[in-house]
């Protein structure tokens, strides 16, 4: 019976072919737009997560404050207010996990016949920890050689390319301001930040080391910034609450001054930006879907047409014994199969075309399993709510008036 | 005593229009018995058209009762008026309603298909009654690409293809020339001969109405003339099919 039926169906729309295919093409650009933008969504999305996620996950960030000069002021960070027995006493402080002082600078970094500039950071082994990177290779530096300021280093995957090549860079020495570093490790890829910079393009040396052979400073025992890292996203508000009045207390500031350092809370930031790409993914989702919602219409006009065009036929189907639902049948098949066809051809130009735009243009891309069975189930959906109606109203007819109809 | 397949009585068949009600039918009896070859005269307007829609249960009735071979049709639903109209029904149009775009053989077995035969045995039997009407070799053959008394074989095929008790033909020799009929109207003796198939028929023709063996006239809604097809009045008064002077 269903099969009599679909090929029933089948003969109706191949006899009618152009505008089968017309109404096939309506759900066809309404699903490969779906797949095509929730694919962009997606991709941009992740890509943002994935930058976060490199990021470092409960991240504060302090700053020293600025300095002001002969009237210049001389922009945060200026200000040699933040010490590392600062970062010693944050790292007593109850809820936090880890925390990096850090101390960065740019230097010449020099390996046989290759050299390299890139920015230095002397900070301490717990600057791993935080920024949750690991090792591709080798070790880290640990505290005895914070302690002892020895010469060694942790290259970025881009420091390591461009300076050793394909050459296995561990324990190999290169010089950094013509001082000789030991290469403990080599970093893992981090890829692009937030905001574009290559993260892998770094290099990574004790903070000791930093502060008295490689930069020097007019003031011992100064870091740049301290990276902290809270036990939860919950105790964040805690941990930053406690880390203020911790600093303002050591740098003995007067109720009602200003703070000489600034704290900020990169993983707020952080969700603002996937929040942002979320709301991106779904309005292009959104917009995708009123083109699928036009193909249903499109299936239903065509639909409705045909009903009318082959009144006569349904009547002679009823006089000959066709019940209502048999002709309901007959024509929400017909809406069924145009919808699912073009569903399919949908998702293959969907998932054809996500390629193709990160083929051509770069962009990041993910074409998932659930956006393309979301699409499917949503088109055949469409089809099936569009078909209903025109198909009710061809059972709904009275034999004798559609054999009647010219 | 066997079962009529058609006992109508009191039937009254009325149209709502803008104007008023206007009736078709006024309180026509008639019982057909099996094997019985029935022809329906009467003029245009006589309600032998709207007759015949009641009888193939495409139409109601307003008023009055319809037995169809023992079954109340007035109590029926609509899914069991078709099946009526598929099982016990077979219906032969003016126009022959074929469906255009499917050939002989489909078209034969279309009716199968709501009985829910597979297809094997409905291409089976639809070129079964292809050869019975004498066109067995079209069976890929489509309606446009046969004369018109062959699509009238092909949709009296389609009518007999369910077996069905009672044969309705609306006028089917209207649209045929005078020879095609002769040849329609001699299958039709043949099947009620020698298969037992009722039929009834509508037509305007004398020459047409002759081959049956029982004619009914009606006129202005009701039955003016019941019984043996040269015992009609009007027939022997040599009136013409309009039959206008009546």
């Amino acid at each position: 019976m269903m099969l009599a039926m679909l090929s029933e169906a089948w003969m109706a729309m191949w006899a009618n072919r152009l505008r089968t295919i017309l109404t096939m093409l309506g759900m066809v650009i309404g699903v490969a737009a779906v797949i095509l933008m929730l694919a962009v969504g997606q991709g941009t999305q992740q890509q943002v997560q994935e930058s976060i996620a490199s990021m470092g996950s409960n991240l504060f960030i302090i700053l020293s404050g600025s300095t002001t000069s002969g009237g210049l002021r001389m922009g945060g960070g200026a200000a040699p207010t933040l010490t590392l027995t600062d970062a010693q006493s944050i790292e007593e402080l109850p809820l936090v996990a880890a925390v990096a002082p850090s101390s960065p600078g740019t230097a010449q970094l020099v390996y046989g016949s290759s050299n390299w500039s890139t920015q230095v950071i002397g900070t301490t082994p717990s600057y791993l920890t935080v920024r949750d990177w690991r090792l591709a290779s080798g070790m880290p530096f640990t505290d005895s050689d914070i302690r002892s300021a020895t010469r060694v280093a942790l290259l970025g995957q881009t420091v390591a390319q461009n300076l050793f090549g394909d050459e296995d860079p561990i324990d190999k020495t290169i010089r950094i301001k013509n001082s000789p570093y030991l290469v403990l490790g080599v970093l893992a890829g981090k890829g692009q930040s937030l905001d574009g910079r290559d993260q892998d393009d770094t290099v990574l040396v004790p903070v000791t080391t930093a502060q008295r052979k490689l930069f020097g400073s007019q003031f011992a025992g100064t870091v740049r910034f301290i990276m902290t890292q809270a036990e939860s996203a919950e105790a964040m508000p805690q941990v930053e609450k406690s880390i203020i009045e911790l600093l303002r207390q050591r740098h003995r500031i007067r109720e009602g001054a200003d703070n000489d350092f600034s704290i900020r809370n990169l993983t707020a930031m952080a969700n603002t930006a996937a929040e942002t790409a979320k709301v991106m993914s779904l309005m292009l989702g959104a917009i995708a879907s009123i083109s699928l919602l036009v193909g249903g219409i499109g299936i239903m006009n065509i639909m409705l047409v045909s009903v009318t065009e082959r009144t006569r036929e349904i009547g002679i189907r009823m006089a000959i014994g066709a019940r209502g639902k048999d002709i309901l049948l007959q024509f929400l098949l017909e809406a069924i199969i145009i919808s699912v066809i073009g569903c399919l051809i949908g998702v293959l130009l969907g998932v054809g075309g996500a390629y193709a735009v990160s083929a051509a243009s770069g962009m990041a891309v993910v074409v998932t399993v659930s956006s393309i069975v979301t699409a499917f189930v949503v088109a055949a959906a469409v089809g099936i709510f569009f078909g209903w109606y025109p198909a009710r109203k061809a059972s709904m007819l009275r034999p004798i008036d559609a054999l009647r109809f010219q | 005593m066997t079962e009529a397949v058609i006992k109508i009585e009191q039937l009254c068949k009325d149209y709502f229009t803008d104007a008023g009600t206007v009736p078709v039918l006024h309180e026509v009896s008639l019982k057909v018995m099996p094997g019985e070859f029935v022809a329906i005269m009467g003029p245009s307007g006589s309600g032998k058209s709207t007759f015949m829609n009641i009888l193939g249960c495409l139409d109601v009735a307003s008023s009055g009762s319809y037995f169809l071979n023992g079954r109340d049709v007035g109590e029926q639903s609509r899914d069991e008026l078709a099946q009526l109209r598929n099982q016990v029904i077979g219906f032969v149009f003016q126009g022959f309603n074929l469906l255009p775009r499917a050939n002989l053989e489909d078209n034969v077995a279309l009716p199968l298909i709501y009985r829910g035969i597979a297809r094997d045995e409905r291409i089976m039997q639809a070129n079964i009654m292809l050869n019975k009407v004498g066109l067995g070799k079209y069976h890929h053959s489509r309606p446009n690409q046969i004369s018109g008394g062959q699509q009238q074989r092909v949709a009296i095929a389609r009518a007999l293809v369910n077996q069905p008790k009672l044969l309705l033909a609306d006028e089917p020799t209207g649209n045929l020339d005078t020879h095609t009929s002769k040849e329609i109207m001699e299958l039709f003796n043949e099947l009620n001969k020698r298969d037992g198939i009722t039929i009834v028929l509508i037509t305007h023709e004398h020459d047409i109405a002759a081959y049956a063996h029982r004619l009914v006239r009606l006129a202005d809604g009701c039955v003016v003339y019941d019984g043996p097809v040269d015992g009609d009045p009007h027939l022997q008064a040599g009136h013409t099919h309009t039959g206008a002077s009546a």
